[in-house]
């Protein structure tokens, strides 16, 4: 007898694309807000940021019911910190309780692609991209979703990161100015849009920097 | 108080039917530096008198945030407190991730108070040695509850615990008619005035005296 096969499954694809860009002393983090299931679109208006401490974004594509959850379970667990060190999260400290959480559920996972984005302690823009089960690593700028296919190569190709492995370590941040990060921001959503089906409609563009964070939308292609 | 014939563990009734040991908890919560709460329809406010073992020590830390609208002032053995605060965060928490709002005080109040309760009622524990002020907003308005480690919980417009808290009583009592339509600063005036009253002589210092407000529209802090 052949193995039986599951007849329903737990996870659902959302769809949607997330993208973080550090700067010297900014990060974007930018992610669409169209909402679909199979080639159905459930809203277009859907946010897939999430605030998690001060300075410490987050945006995650994937199974949005788990990306809210986990949404959850972080609220909680920051307030908790707050209550016992008297202090907010750093964006560091963030990125070792997300990769944690997310490898909590390694045999049940939380379908949630994510990418955090923030400022650390010397001020500096840092982005941490991670896999569902919590592998993360730091880098200067990331892509997730069902568009990161079209938009990282594109973000290697304008940003040129160094390689994590030269020696002495180079700085992982881009050169770009913040208005020059955000312009390239919208110019690779309006790209992905037009090839990806599942991105579109309007991309939500956090920008967390010294003065606080800030929050712009722009319109993109709702077909 | 020389009653040791029924007064060694907390499950043994003495003829007259008291627990003494519950009664010598409560002991503990008079010793202990004052505290005082106020209320008004808008505001509540806690004061506490903070005792420091020397001059070279810091002064013990007495009340505590539980949740931007509930915070907790103590009086007793502090580490009782502490660990009680958590717990009240902890339920805060979880109430606030399964249903997305605040809990209301009188539900936390009743759950502290069932909590101490168990204590009174096993042969292998014994009573939190702690008084609490519990001051909290919630959509029925402004609160203030005390308490006891005997499990009882009582609501106040205006109460004090601790050592020479009488005093403070005495002129709560005489004001309290008017807390209900004070504004947030004539409450913290009476705050500071009823923890001057029972500091009875020593002078009012912001190292010896904290405050800490909650409001319509404002957190629970410590000013």
């Amino acid at each position: 007898m052949t193995k039986q096969h599951a007849n329903w499954s737990p996870y659902d694809n959302n769809g949607g694309s997330c993208v973080a860009i550090a700067g010297s002393d900014y990060c974007v983090i930018a992610a669409d807000t169209r909402m679909s299931t199979g080639y159905n679109i459930l809203t277009r208006d859907y946010s897939k940021i999430s605030h998690l401490a001060e300075k410490c974004v987050m945006a995650s594509s994937g199974f949005q019911a788990d990306v809210k959850a986990l949404q959850k379970v972080l609220s909680a667990r920051h307030l908790t910190y707050q209550h016992q060190h008297n202090k907010q999260m750093s964006c560091p400290a963030m990125a070792q309780l997300l990769s944690n959480t997310l490898y909590y559920k390694r045999f049940f996972p939380y379908y949630s692609f994510n990418v955090l984005g923030g400022l650390d302690s010397e001020g500096k823009g840092c982005v941490f991209t991670y896999d569902a089960v919590g592998s993360y690593e730091r880098v200067g700028y990331s892509s997730q979703g069902s568009g990161s296919t079209l938009i990282m190569p594109f973000l290697d190709n304008q940003l040129k990161s160094p390689s994590p492995l030269l020696l002495p370590a180079q700085d992982a941040v881009t050169p770009l100015s913040e208005t020059e990060a955000v312009d390239l921001v919208k110019t690779v959503f309006a790209s992905a849009t037009e090839r990806d089906i599942y991105t579109g409609d309007k991309v939500e563009i956090v920008i967390l920097n010294a003065s606080g964070i800030h929050r712009d939308f722009m319109d993109l292609r709702k077909d | 108080m020389f009653r040791n014939q029924y007064d060694t563990d907390v499950t043994t009734w003495s003829p007259a039917g008291r627990l003494f040991q519950v009664e010598y908890a409560m002991e503990a919560v008079k010793q202990g530096s004052a505290a005082i709460g106020l209320r008004s329809k808008t505001h509540v406010v806690l004061a506490c008198v903070n005792k420091a073992n020397s001059e070279l020590s810091s002064h013990q830390k007495k009340i505590f945030k539980v949740d931007d609208h509930i915070g907790v002032a103590i009086a007793g053995l502090t580490a009782d407190g502490r660990v009680l605060s958590r717990y009240m965060r902890s339920e805060c928490i979880n109430y606030n991730y399964t249903y997305e709002s605040p809990l209301p005080v009188g539900r936390l109040v009743v759950q502290l108070a069932d909590k101490a309760q168990v204590c009174t009622q096993r042969s292998w524990k014994r009573p939190y040695g702690v008084g609490l002020l519990v001051a909290g907003l919630d959509e029925s308005g402004a609160h203030l509850y005390y308490n006891c480690p005997s499990g009882n919980y009582f609501e106040y417009q205006a109460f004090a615990i601790g050592s020479r808290s009488q005093a403070a009583k005495t002129y709560l009592e005489r004001k309290f008619n008017n807390f209900t339509a004070s504004s947030r600063e004539d409450l913290i005036k009476d705050a500071l005035i009823a923890a001057r009253e029972s500091l009875q002589g020593e002078k009012l210092t912001s190292s010896v005296c904290t405050i800490a407000v909650v409001g319509v529209g404002e957190p629970f802090h410590i000013l």
